[in-house]
């Protein structure tokens, strides 16, 4: 326990210490605020819908983005020898870092709290969705950190990394919109798979433990499947 | 202590580590040579739990690989190759990491033995450092830190002297033998007289298989003996002296060489010598020589060097 808050204070601070956690950051932003205010006056409606229903795309490109370099940095460099003869089992370690990935999006999300600050001055804004929306952001984004951090294991190219964690990611997201190609008697259960129709029930401040659940299992399959990665490579 | 039972390692389907069994006592300083690309690396990944063998056994103090892995790697200090860190920390923030990884909790505990490690390793200017900004040498002496962080019974170095200064090497050696008193250490190098000095045994792996494993002085013993006797002497000419020498035995294969000062005439004398006879054919080179008026400036025995035998057992079969 106490060496997974090392490692994941230790991978955290990694990011604050070298610049892509301000490039990522302004970048992811940029992205949201202009989508979102963009159209925001147009339709006239105090709440943070249009914000969160853009989320898992973004998502899915920024998060590979943090996570590509968690494995593939220290596999390329050498010090993923010293750090898997150091006394640590390998669930910790993937656990460690996966931590530190959640946090940083987690940590992202903060700058956007004022959005609803700023909309709560100029009309009434409904806190049920919004405290759904960022729960949910939460979960989506901590899913999508275990996907990225299985990519990353994969391969010592952060590069290729990025490359199947966006393709990971993608597919959870847009899984849902593509349920016209499907044969009837499974699409509930590719509804099910994918990402987006659970976190619009928690984004519209439904809580439900099905959906929870989901999240949660997703994050625990791709850990899992981290660390046996971690182990088939040896 | 260390007990490793037909170890073998596949890469696809190249061997690198072909049935390989040795036992290493506590307190022993076991010497790991070979080629490049011999298997040295790999056995040592194997024994500190990197790499998985895909057969034979590791047993350390009781406990086996790779059941008790973790338990395994708390006892072993660790120094990979070249000594691969994290660029972006400082120094002192990556030792207190790997310090809390492997569990020294107490701060105070901590500070103590950053205190002693800087002062064993050297590290006292370069703490406030960034790893990124360390010299190769000074990156080894942090990598030296990390492996005895927590002072474990078995330290693992692969490669410890490469690219260091030839102080540095020295120091390293001397911490090696110092440690070595009390602890077991393998290294594996492939300077053969770094072996000759701080080694108690020395295992010869080639082409994935252990050739030799003795003791530095029986390895010497137990191979073929060729010895070799230099002679330089002064106001002697190049033919008599020859005609002179190999009148003494027949067994001496007399040969002139480059002299080694001005004015000089100089010899390579070798004759075999597989220890039974030990006969010393100094004295009787003395004796023939006091007959004449020359004067002898060098006369020196030189038996068998490690290198020749490393070099017999690791030739490749062309």
């Amino acid at each position: 326990m106490k060496q997974i808050k090392t490692i994941a204070i230790k991978e955290f601070k990694d990011y604050f210490i070298s610049p892509i956690a301000y490039i990522v950051i302004s970048l992811f932003l940029i992205v949201t605020g202009w989508f979102f205010f963009s159209t925001f006056f147009i339709f006239g409606r105090a709440d943070l819908r249009d914000f969160f229903s853009l989320l898992p795309i973004t998502f899915s490109f920024i998060i590979p983005a943090i996570t590509m370099r968690l494995f593939s940095e220290e596999k390329n460099v050498g010090s993923y020898e010293t750090l898997l003869t150091m006394p640590v089992s390998f669930t910790d370690i993937a656990l460690g870092k996966f931590f530190a990935a959640t946090l940083f999006t987690a940590s992202m999300l903060v700058p956007t709290l004022a959005y609803p600050i700023f909309i709560s001055l100029i009309g009434e804004v409904d806190p049920g969705p919004v405290i759904g929306g960022y729960i949910g952001a939460i979960f989506l984004a901590a899913a999508y950190c275990s996907l990225g951090l299985f990519a990353s294991s994969l391969t010592r190219n952060q590069i290729i990394a990025f490359i199947i964690g966006c393709a990971l990611c993608f597919t959870l997201t847009i899984l849902d919109k593509l349920l016209f190609f499907m044969p009837s008697k499974i699409i509930s259960a590719i509804e099910y798979i994918g990402a987006n129709s659970h976190f619009t029930n928690i984004s519209r401040g439904i809580i439900d433990s099905r959906d929870i659940l989901y999240f949660v299992s997703v994050i625990f399959i791709f850990i899992f499947s981290t660390s046996i990665v971690m182990h088939e490579k040896n | 202590m260390i007990e490793v039972q037909n170890l073998t390692k596949y890469f696809k389907d190249f061997c690198a580590v072909n049935n390989i069994s040795m036992t290493i006592r506590k307190g022993e300083i076991l010497g790991l040579l070979g080629p490049n690309g011999a298997g040295k690396t790999t056995t040592l990944r194997m024994l500190t739990g990197y790499f998985r063998p895909n057969s034979g056994t590791i047993t350390i103090k009781g406990l086996q690989m790779p059941k008790d892995a973790i338990q395994i790697k708390s006892l072993i200090g660790y120094l990979p190759e070249s000594a691969p860190l994290y660029h972006n920390m400082l120094v002192y923030d990556y030792l207190e990491y790997v310090a809390k990884i492997k569990g020294i909790d107490d701060r105070e505990k901590r500070y103590d033995r950053f205190l002693q490690l800087s002062d064993i390793c050297g590290l006292s200017s370069i703490m406030d450092k960034p790893i990124a900004d360390l010299s190769k040498g000074l990156k080894q002496r942090v990598g030296i830190a990390h492996a005895m962080m927590t002072d474990p019974e078995i330290l693992i170095l692969d490669e410890p002297t490469s690219g260091l200064d030839p102080n540095q090497i020295v120091e390293i050696r001397d911490i090696i033998k110092t440690i070595g008193k009390e602890k077991t250490i393998i290294f594996s190098t492939h300077i053969l007289s770094e072996a000759e000095a701080t080694c108690d045994r020395i295992a010869i792996i080639h082409n994935g298989k252990m050739v030799a494993d003795d003791t530095t002085a029986n390895l010497k013993l137990g191979a073929q003996q060729n010895s070799m006797i230099k002679l330089s002497l002064k106001g002697a000419l190049k033919e008599d002296a020859t005609s002179l020498l190999k009148s003494i035995h027949s067994d001496l294969d007399v040969k002139n060489v480059d002299p080694v000062e001005k004015d000089l005439v100089s010899f390579e004398i070798t004759y075999s010598d597989d220890g039974s006879k030990n006969h010393d054919f100094r004295s009787d080179i003395y004796l023939k020589i006091k007959e004449t008026d020359w004067i002898i400036v060098q006369l020196i025995k030189e038996s068998q060097t490690l290198e020749k035998i490393f070099r017999e057992l690791t030739r490749e079969e062309a």
